[in-house]
């Protein structure tokens, strides 16, 4: 199994060191994105809070981390599908599972080059260190992480049942749930009836708790595992998803078609 | 087990909505034949195909692979069998190495690069080997396609329209390719094409489909005899306009 794991992402890796493009989609729009917010933040600086301020762009990479690891998936598989390659792997003997878990890997390599790049420019330019946060960054990171695998399963489940017309929602996705998580203001902000709806989603808790940590220091433990246990949820239900959607195309004989329209 | 048949497919249905795509249809291919699948556009052979694949699920009807049901069994079948059409491609912005590299991974082929080198010299297109395979003729991209399709050295192959986009000259050297493995492996076929010259020297025997339905099999001689004609190629219109096999030297008459 991890052999074929392993070759899926060297799939994905060798297409990485070959195309700029692609790499820079690692680099380049993240880093522009945080200049923005860094900047927007020096000025901010001389005239408000500090700490709020510190808010943003730590929303701001936090934010990055759950978007690059639904962008993996989407974008790997979305990849095949340009490439008129997918009939080749639904051919080879690798099982759906193996192939999802090899973008995911390739979620987790993205997200993890954005979190260092990021993280060291922005101590660098605006003075941000995101290891104030401390202990609880990794335990943030990983239940961005995995919201962003059940975000891409479910983005992918749509764009391999309606193809090119679902490709926006590759990109638009993401910017569903972020209102409601809260991500650069605390969900008190939210009209009431919406709050609940922030506590939904697991990436919430990160920015809540993100916020926590760096106004008193510490934050309240057992959100993270109501996080945890929310990304199950969403994991199991984006699988199904993803399979649903899969037997709909097996029976519409539509796989041979992605790709092709 | 010398009398099951590699590959055998008994009432196979499949319908699109309204439309039955494969209607009922039945037979089966022994070790090593090569069996043609022919017939006018969107007579169904590319769905049949599929459907043999596991990539489309049939409405009615079984399919057996190399002594196993595909509906259970369809990881371990795909580990035996391989595809290739001229409609599918390995990813253009990966090296032919590359490309050939990942597939022989997933296959979890021991010795990879060796097995690569075989069947790019056996296709003649070693010279591509660090080429990016966006970069290849269309022609090399359909030798590397059958490339692909032999890495697992596969019991059954599955063929769309393989030589389509190819030049005379390129097309007769794989099918010479194609000949020579099926011989010394014995490698079961299934085989379509729009060129009846090359379904009459490639194929054992052939089926001939039209709206989905099995209008004529046999040898190709067999096929021929039936038909009163002495050519695949009058074969074929007359099944294109007629729909079924009549002899082709009445309906001419009509
Ligand atoms: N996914 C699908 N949804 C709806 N109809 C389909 C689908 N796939 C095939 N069909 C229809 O089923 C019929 C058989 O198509 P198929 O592709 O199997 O034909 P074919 O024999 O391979 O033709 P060709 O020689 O053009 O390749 C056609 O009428 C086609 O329009
Ligand atoms: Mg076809």
């Amino acid at each position: 199994m991890w052999l074929r794991v392993g070759a899926m992402v060297a799939r994905y890796m060798y297409l990485y060191r070959r195309s700029l493009a692609r790499s820079g989609e690692v680099f380049f729009w993240p880093v522009m994105e945080l200049l923005v917010w860094g900047f927007l933040m020096t000025y901010l600086r001389r005239h408000m809070l500090p700490s709020a301020i510190v808010w943003l762009l730590g929303g701001m990479i936090f934010w990055d981390v759950l978007y690059r690891s639904q962008q993996a998936i989407t974008l790997s598989l979305s990849e095949d599908i340009w490439a008129k390659n997918l009939i080749n792997l639904f051919i080879a003997p690798i099982s759906v599972f193996e192939l999802l878990l090899a973008t995911c890997f390739m979620g987790v390599i993205k997200a993890t080059i954005t979190i260092l790049v990021l993280g060291t420019l922005a101590s660098v330019l605006y003075a941000f260190d995101i290891l104030t946060i401390g202990a609880a960054l990794l335990p943030f990171m990983l239940v961005l992480l995995l919201f962003g695998w059940a975000l891409g399963t479910f983005t992918m489940g749509l764009i391999l049942r309606f193809g090119k017309a679902a490709e926006a929602l590759v990109w638009g996705i993401p910017f569903l749930v972020q209102p409601f998580s809260a991500v650069f203001y605390p969900v008190d902000v939210l009209p009431q009836p919406l709050r609940a709806g922030a506590y939904l989603l697991p990436s919430t808790y990160v920015f809540e708790g993100m916020r926590a940590v760096v106004s008193h220091g510490t934050f309240d433990i057992r959100t993270l595992g109501i996080a945890f246990g929310l990304n199950l949820v969403y994991l199991g239900l984006g699988s199904l998803f993803f399979g649903l959607m899969l037997r709909i195309v097996r029976e519409r004989g539509h796989l041979s078609r992605l790709g092709m329209e | 087990m010398p009398d099951t048949p590699a590959i055998s497919v008994e009432l196979l249905t499949k319908r699109f909505g309204d439309l039955t795509a494969v209607n009922g249809v039945s037979f089966s291919a022994s070790k090593g034949e090569i069996l043609g699948l022919l017939g006018p556009n969107g007579a169904g052979k590319t769905t049949t195909i599929q459907l043999m694949l596991g990539l489309t699920t049939p409405t009615y009807g079984d399919i057996t692979i190399l002594g196993q049901d595909l509906r259970r069994h369809r990881r371990d079948i795909l580990k035996r069998v391989n595809f290739a059409s001229a409609y599918i491609s390995l990813p253009s912005n990966l090296t032919v190495e590359e490309n050939l590299t990942v597939f022989s991974r997933l296959y979890g082929i021991r010795n990879g690069r060796r097995r690569i080198g075989e069947l790019l010299e056996q296709f003649e297109i070693s010279h591509t080997l660090k080429q990016v395979t966006g970069a290849l003729s269309s022609g090399q991209i359909t030798r590397l396609n059958l490339c692909k399709a032999f890495l697992n050295d596969p019991d059954a192959l599955f063929l769309d329209e393989p030589t389509a986009s190819l030049d005379p000259d390129i097309a007769d050297k794989v099918r010479t390719a194609l000949g020579e493995i099926q011989r010394e492996r014995g490698v079961t076929m299934i085989y379509t094409s729009h060129n009846m010259q090359e379904v009459e020297t490639m194929c054992d025997r052939v089926i001939f489909l039209s709206r989905g339905n099995i209008v004529a099999q046999g040898t190709p001689a067999e096929v021929l005899k039936s038909a009163r004609s002495e050519s695949m190629e009058e074969v074929f219109i007359a099944i294109a306009r007629n729909g079924a096999l009549k002899d082709v030297a009445e309906a001419e008459g009509d």
